[in-house]
């Protein structure tokens, strides 16, 4: 989850449609003064990491839990009753059945998300006439909530794997190409001079330098690329087809079983949280050793 | 980029886009894609209609106010997490969490517990903006230079007096970027949260216009909606670069 | 001490010169001109300093001379050919280091052979022989964020001296460090060059430093960069490195060109 921490994520906006503004946000900060005050026996106990952790998430479940008893209203399962129906749905591979529908689209569209965005976003920070034309395009396609594009497409394409794979890359790419494109150009003068300097082609240069350079940004596009391409795939599901994780959704709605609904919400999220994490993993094992190092 | 010796601005390029897409629209090159022309045209025609007129206020009016709750909660829960070490590790795995978790997951949630209506929608802004609000505001709090909290100490400032005219301003920068990309985030908030309720606002709009497979109005109602969002986020970056003068040279 | 008034007259002596600037002017675009028809020659197997202040073009100089920014007019000629490009011939020392945070040393100090396609057990083995001249033996396998500053220009020095070419250009090597490690760095330097027979130009603001290093040293005006003077400090530089910095010629030295220089500040 720290990994999210350090994402680029892009804004539009521009100066007369130049460049957009791109703002890191929760950049690690230095410890500054506000945050020196000396703690105190307990304080240290309970800013421990693994404790802390382990406590809030309890928390969390016993607040869940509390709350559910409460009869506000029947629709709230309790965190107990959520665990028996997920339970009970991995032992019956309803939810690996489910997974494996939902995930069709989403891989696939974010496997071609990635390869075609990446490169597009590259030859964007690289070749002018490429920037000139893509620029604008992308910039409103990041300011605009491209789910208003979904009926569209379930006009034109109709309800199989074609629409939501296409629903799954118009949600990733833009985030995927942008920050592509803010990668190639934010690498280092001083390194690609140093490049040249040893004679390294052009070719050498982009594929030993600037890319390596970049790769941090990169992933980070490809991360939330993913998160957005999560997004899509539900959307895709909730609002297309009854299939898949989506379905599980809606059928256990429409017939009030709430704590399946619940455990298949559940699920999903940690399904997507897990796979940016593995993509964290993947960027520093092949990309970026030095980072494994530094942590 | 330069051609000839000249640079073409970027502005250039969407009327070339623009261009394509009348060219292709003229062509019929599929019934879902009108020319330009009539999309504007349409836009000219519904914009003062009562359906969009409704969907519109419907739309604002959510937006707006599920804004200003991410606002009025996210920025002091950010600055809690900058100041507190213990607020910040506990609340800190969530916000990450909720920020990279596919929240439209949790929508159907909302619906069920809150109804079909504008507080869904309204809850589901407050969803989508919020943690990036509270994240960009921690980092500016964060931020803050060690040498500016010890020049308000030893010139006597008062806590309230430091807040107020020292480290506000200091984090306003990046509490602002997190603003916008909230209010960006917002957007697709709104729109998805209707897409899902259908039965108020643009979802609505969205879902008249294509059943009835009215293209140009499909068509003219996105263009709405997203140069809205476009200009939206334009003006905020622009209120963005007014405090952009002192903000590379605060450490 | 020899000072030559401006323009310094015939290039140094029975010596040749193995770069050799013409006239050299350069203009930015917006019309900022940061040399004006600089002449200058460097001698081979000398060190030449360009000292100046901020903004007479030193660094602007030598990235010509290095071939990556291109002249406006005049040309540079290294071994009688005229520079269009970078070249084998000459190397860059980077102010900034200019290390790649995602390899080792090994993998920084080999780059620019691996550029020029020389196959990995023999840059390897280059590499280590190089690394350990710079002093930096069994550091091979860390990473730039685990080294020291010091230690980082160090990997830059032996990347330069790796691709064994004849001319060493270097750009402020010493200004990203702390006053100590520069020191050490400047007798160091004065050590290697009795191992390495090259032609070094280096640029530095530092009057102490370049008298203390250089055989020439070339004083650039401000505002556009000129030629001002060009000195060659006679120091007898025997064993002891510390006694230079008490020679009655190199506290002259220093003072003449301080001097001189005091009135371009204000």
């Amino acid at each position: 989850m720290a990994s999210l921490q350090r994402d680029t994520e892009t804004g539009s906006g521009a100066a007369g449609l130049g460049l957009s503004r791109f703002v890191p946000f929760g950049a690690p900060a230095p410890r500054t003064a506000l945050l020196d005050r000396q703690p105190g026996a307990l304080a240290t106990f309970f800013s421990h990491p693994l404790t802390l952790r382990v406590l809030s998430v309890a928390a969390f479940c016993l607040l869940w839990e509390a709350v559910a008893r409460i009869p506000i209203s029947f629709a709230f399962p309790t965190f107990g009753e959520t665990m028996v129906a997920l339970w009970a749905m991995i032992t019956d591979f309803s939810l690996f059945h489910a997974f494996g529908i939902t995930l069709q689209p989403l891989v696939i569209g974010l496997l071609i998300s990635a390869l075609l965005g990446v490169a597009l976003g590259v030859a964007m920070g690289l070749v002018g006439w490429v920037q000139w034309l893509a620029t604008p395009v992308f910039i409103v396609a990041q300011a605009a909530p491209l789910a208003a594009l979904i009926p569209l497409i379930i006009f034109a394409y109709g309800i199989g794997l074609t629409a939501k794979t296409l629903v799954v890359c118009i949600m990733a790419m833009p985030v995927i190409v942008l920050n592509s494109y803010v990668a190639v150009g934010h690498a280092p003068v001083s390194l690609v001079e140093m490049g040249r300097s040893f004679l390294g082609s052009r070719r050498q240069v982009i594929t030993r330098i600037i890319l390596p350079a970049a790769s941090p940004v990169i992933f980070a596009g490809l991360r939330l690329g993913s998160a957005a391409a999560f997004v899509g795939a539900i959307l895709a599901e909730l609002l297309i087809t009854p299939v898949g994780v989506g379905d599980l959704i809606t059928y256990s709605r429409s017939v009030a079983d709430y704590p399946s609904m619940y455990a298949a919400i559940l699920s999903i999220i940690v399904v997507s949280v897990l796979f940016i994490e593995f993509l964290e993993l993947i960027e520093v094992t092949v990309f970026r050793p030095e980072k494994r190092a530094r942590r | 980029m330069v051609v000839l010796g000249y640079r073409v601005p970027m502005l250039a390029s969407l009327l070339v886009w623009a261009a394509l897409w009348e060219v292709l629209g003229q062509l019929q090159v599929s019934f879902l894609l009108p020319p330009l022309s009539s999309v504007l045209v349409a836009m000219v025609q519904i914009a003062p209609t009562p359906i969009f007129l409704s969907a519109l206020w419907v739309t604002a009016y959510a937006f707006v106010i599920g804004n200003v709750i991410s606002i009025a909660i996210g920025v002091p829960l950010g600055i809690l997490m900058g100041r507190s070490m213990i607020a910040d590790r506990i609340f800190l795995p969530w916000v990450n969490l909720f920020l990279s978790a596919p929240l439209t997951a949790l929508v159907p949630v909302i619906m069920v517990l809150f109804g079909l209506g504008q507080t869904t929608i309204i809850l589901t802004v407050v969803l989508f903006a919020m943690w990036i609000i509270v994240l960009d505001t921690r980092a500016g709090v964060r931020g803050i230079a060690p040498s500016l909290v010890e020049m308000a100490e030893s010139f006597g400032a008062s806590r309230w007096q430091a807040f107020r005219r020292i480290y506000f301003w200091a984090a306003l920068p990046e509490i602002l970027a997190g603003v916008r990309l909230g209010v960006i985030r917002s957007v697709k908030g709104v729109i998805i949260g209707q897409l899902l309720v259908t039965i108020v606002g643009f979802g609505a709009l969205f879902q008249a216009y294509g059943s009835r497979f009215e293209m140009d109005d499909f068509w003219a109602a996105l263009v709405i909606l997203f140069a809205f969002a476009f200009l939206l986020a334009e003006g905020l970056a622009w209120l963005e670069r007014r405090v952009d003068y002192y903000a590379a040279s605060r450490a | 001490m020899t000072i030559h008034a401006n323009p310094p007259a015939a290039p140094a002596t029975a010596t040749d010169a193995v770069v050799e600037v013409r006239n050299v002017s350069k203009v930015y675009a917006g019309g900022i001109q940061a040399l004006d028809s600089v002449s200058i020659d460097f001698p081979r197997g000398q060190l030449t300093s360009l000292l100046g202040p901020s903004g007479c073009g030193k660094t602007t100089l030598l990235k010509i001379i290095a071939g990556l920014l291109p002249a406006t007019s005049g040309a540079v000629l290294v071994n009688g050919t005229p520079v269009s490009g970078p070249g084998p011939g000459r190397a860059f020392v980077f102010q900034d280091f200019a290390l790649m945070p995602w390899a080792t040393v090994i993998g920084n100090v080999a780059f620019g052979l691996e550029l020029r396609g020389v196959g990995r057990a023999e840059r390897e083995n280059t590499a280590r022989h190089y690394i350990a001249e710079v002093g930096l033996s069994g550091f091979e396998k860390k990473y730039p964020h685990e080294l020291s500053g010091g230690m980082r220009q160090r990997v830059g020095l032996a990347r330069a001296l790796a691709v064994k070419a004849d001319v060493l250009l270097m750009d402020e090597p010493f200004s990203a460090v702390d006053e100590q490690t520069r020191r050490k760095f400047q007798e160091d330097l004065l050590k290697l060059r009795e191992v390495e027979n090259k032609t070094f130009v280096f640029v530095t603001h530092s009057i102490e430093e370049a008298v203390y290093v250089s055989d020439r040293i070339v004083l650039l005006s401000a505002g556009p960069g000129r030629v001002s003077q060009v000195i060659v400090p006679d120091i007898p530089r025997g064993d002891d490195v510390d006694a230079i910095r008490r020679h009655p010629v190199y506290l002259d030295t220093v003072d003449t060109i301080w001097r001189g220089l005091k009135r371009y500040l204000d």
